[in-house]
């Protein structure tokens, strides 16, 4: 019997979906073995009340609470500091954590404390005899490892969106632990999170994403992709490289190769011609659309559905087309 | 000011990649080498950070077989001033037993800063740069898309999911470079080029310690289905809209 501990990322009070992949993730594991699953929630006073019941039907065991004033925000060196005290303290097997922007920053710190082996930013894993085996994608997703992990513990993160978030419940018995060293004595401290606009969907989790390239021709045109986001309702907007380079959309919209990696149930490409650069990015997705003029266009080789034409005359159609269509459906 | 940029050289990913005849290996047969693109654009803070401030240096490091030199010349050839080659036969994929050849190496040596890409672009792991930092006992920022350093406090920006972080830290440090804090890394210039070959390079053996994570299979994934072209023009969108609907089902 082997316990495994899974991290339950939080954002301004409130668990993120990716916590309950990892806790789901962790479950997974702690099955295999015949284990509990623990898991570790920090935040300031309040946290452990707001999410336990979650963490609990989603397969936590135990939910180790560390609660204070200096952990409402995301504390790098406080929480690396819990859980990697926790988890050598514990004798768990495995540590599961996000492979997140917090989480990626977070569980290689926790490693290098433990001098554990890592995989990281995994879509599935498993165990192997004495090892933890676990498939990541690299170079730019056009190759897929088979990694194995051996040594006690073993930590992973697990990509979002790979691994579905499912309830499995059991006790969630809430177990209160004192934070390791002062968090306000932290070096690097977060002073602010600037939120997104309300209700915008993350290119990482929106089922829909339309992108928009170079064919727009000018940044003011990228409204024509936003309406057809806004149609569609459940959508994001990305971009192209050579958009972002030339300060239509910020960098944080990038799909490629250097930017971000999606695979949407639906990815819908305005004017883009389809460098490997960008086709890197979302070749995964599940069902790919391209709308561009140049019938030649590398795009139209990876598309499930192609529309050679002006993108200004073809996505106002298929703006008005969409919401038509999600009004009678 | 002295910094420190660790770099990868890795194959370029515009390839079509094979597997190599053990299964558990990419075929680099007729491949063609690059410095990874995170790494490229750290290496341009570095320098930033040295032409504003009209002094420093930049050390750049890299772990490898000796064609790594050939990336580090690069970096010389770009104005780093002198290079490291932390020399293994096969670069292992284990983060964490390269970062303690890496913390060997930078351990005192009196850096200001220590600059990684945000992550390699072949393996994708983005963990040795946080890593070499625990190891180091220094304050670590990663994947920042901004950098402000002013009297040995630096602030920085991080893109998280639907949000922007603001971070504050003390330097020394550990920062790991992401898009947005360049966007274009120099190209050497013929003079960069002919000085590089001059500048120091030094050769030491990596101290890997023990490698706990191995790859025992590389696979591609299954081909996506040949593209079709539907229609032409605004005409080709009712069809477009009952493919969406009855095929793929997802409006």
């Amino acid at each position: 019997m082997a316990n495994v501990f899974a991290f339950a990322e939080s954002r301004g009070g409130e668990l993120r979906r990716v916590a309950l992949e990892a806790v789901t993730a962790a479950r997974t594991l702690a099955d295999a073995f015949g284990g509990e699953v623990h898991a570790m929630v920090l935040g300031a006073p309040g946290i452990g009340r707001a999410s336990a019941e979650q963490l609990g039907r989603h397969g936590a065991d135990v939910v180790l609470v560390v609660e204070h004033d200096r952990l409402a925000q995301y504390n790098p060196e406080a929480a690396a500091a819990a859980a990697a005290e926790r988890i050598r303290g514990g004798g768990y097997r495995a540590a599961v954590f996000s492979a997140s922007a917090q989480g990626q920053d977070l569980a290689p710190r926790v490693a290098a404390k433990l001098g554990a082996g890592i995989a990281s930013d995994v879509t599935s894993l498993s165990v192997a005899g004495d090892a933890i085996v676990a498939r990541h994608p690299v170079n730019t997703g056009k190759v897929t490892a088979t990694v194995r992990v051996t040594g006690t513990p073993a930590v992973v993160t697990v990509r979002q969106g790979a691994i579905t978030a499912a309830e499995r419940p059991k006790a969630g018995r809430v177990e209160a632990v004192a934070p390791v060293a002062d968090p306000g004595a932290s070096r690097v401290v977060v002073t602010g999170v600037r939120e997104g606009s309300k209700g915008k969907l993350d290119l990482g989790e929106a089922p829909v994403i339309v992108s928009g390239g170079r064919g727009l021709k000018a940044a003011e045109n990228f409204r024509l992709v936003e309406e057809l986001a806004d149609a569609f309702g459940n959508a994001a907007v990305g971009a192209t490289r050579a958009v972002t380079d030339d300060g239509w959309r910020p960098h944080s919209d990038q799909i490629g190769q250097t930017g971000r990696l999606v695979s949407p149930n639906l990815y819908v490409a305005v004017g883009i011609s389809g460098a490997i650069q960008h086709l890197a990015g979302m070749r995964t997705s599940k069902t790919i659309v391209a709308i561009n003029k140049d019938k030649d266009a590398p795009i139209f080789k990876v598309a499930d559905y192609g529309i050679v034409g002006d993108v200004f005359d073809v996505v106002p159609a298929l703006t008005a087309a969409v919401r038509e269509a999600r009004k009678r459906g | 000011m002295k910094i420190a940029v660790c770099v990868k050289r890795v194959v370029e990913m515009d390839a079509r990649f094979k597997i190599a005849a053990d299964g558990a290996a990419v075929d680099e047969t007729g491949m063609k080498y690059a410095m990874s693109d995170f790494d490229e654009w750290a290496v341009e803070v570095a320098l930033q950070l040295k032409e504003k401030r009209g002094q420093g240096e930049v050390a750049v490091i890299s772990l490898g077989p000796d064609a790594v030199q050939e990336t580090i010349r690069k970096a010389l050839a770009m104005g780093a001033d002198r290079g490291v080659q932390l020399k293994v036969d096969r670069v292992p994929f284990d983060s964490l037993a390269i970062a303690r050849a890496l913390a060997a190496e930078l351990r005192g040596g009196g850096y200001d800063l220590i600059l990684f890409g945000k992550l390699a672009v072949d393996s994708s792991n983005g963990m040795t740069g946080p890593m070499v930092a625990e190891l180091l006992g220094l304050p670590c920022v990663t994947a920042a898309t901004k950098l402000d350093l002013q009297n040995g406090r630096g602030t920085a920006e991080r893109a998280l999911e639907g949000a922007v972080e603001v971070v504050e830290f003390p330097v020394p440090a550990v920062v790991t470079v992401d898009q947005g804090l360049v966007t274009q890394a120099r190209y050497p210039a013929l003079k960069g080029i002919m000085a590089a070959k001059k500048k120091p390079l030094e050769v030491k053996p990596a101290q890997l310690g023990e490698v706990r994570v191995t790859v025992t299979k590389m696979e591609l994934p299954p081909e996506r289905a040949p593209g079709r072209i539907i229609g032409e023009g605004a005409a080709a969108v009712p069809e477009l809209v009952r493919l969406l609907q009855t095929e793929a089902k997802v409006l």
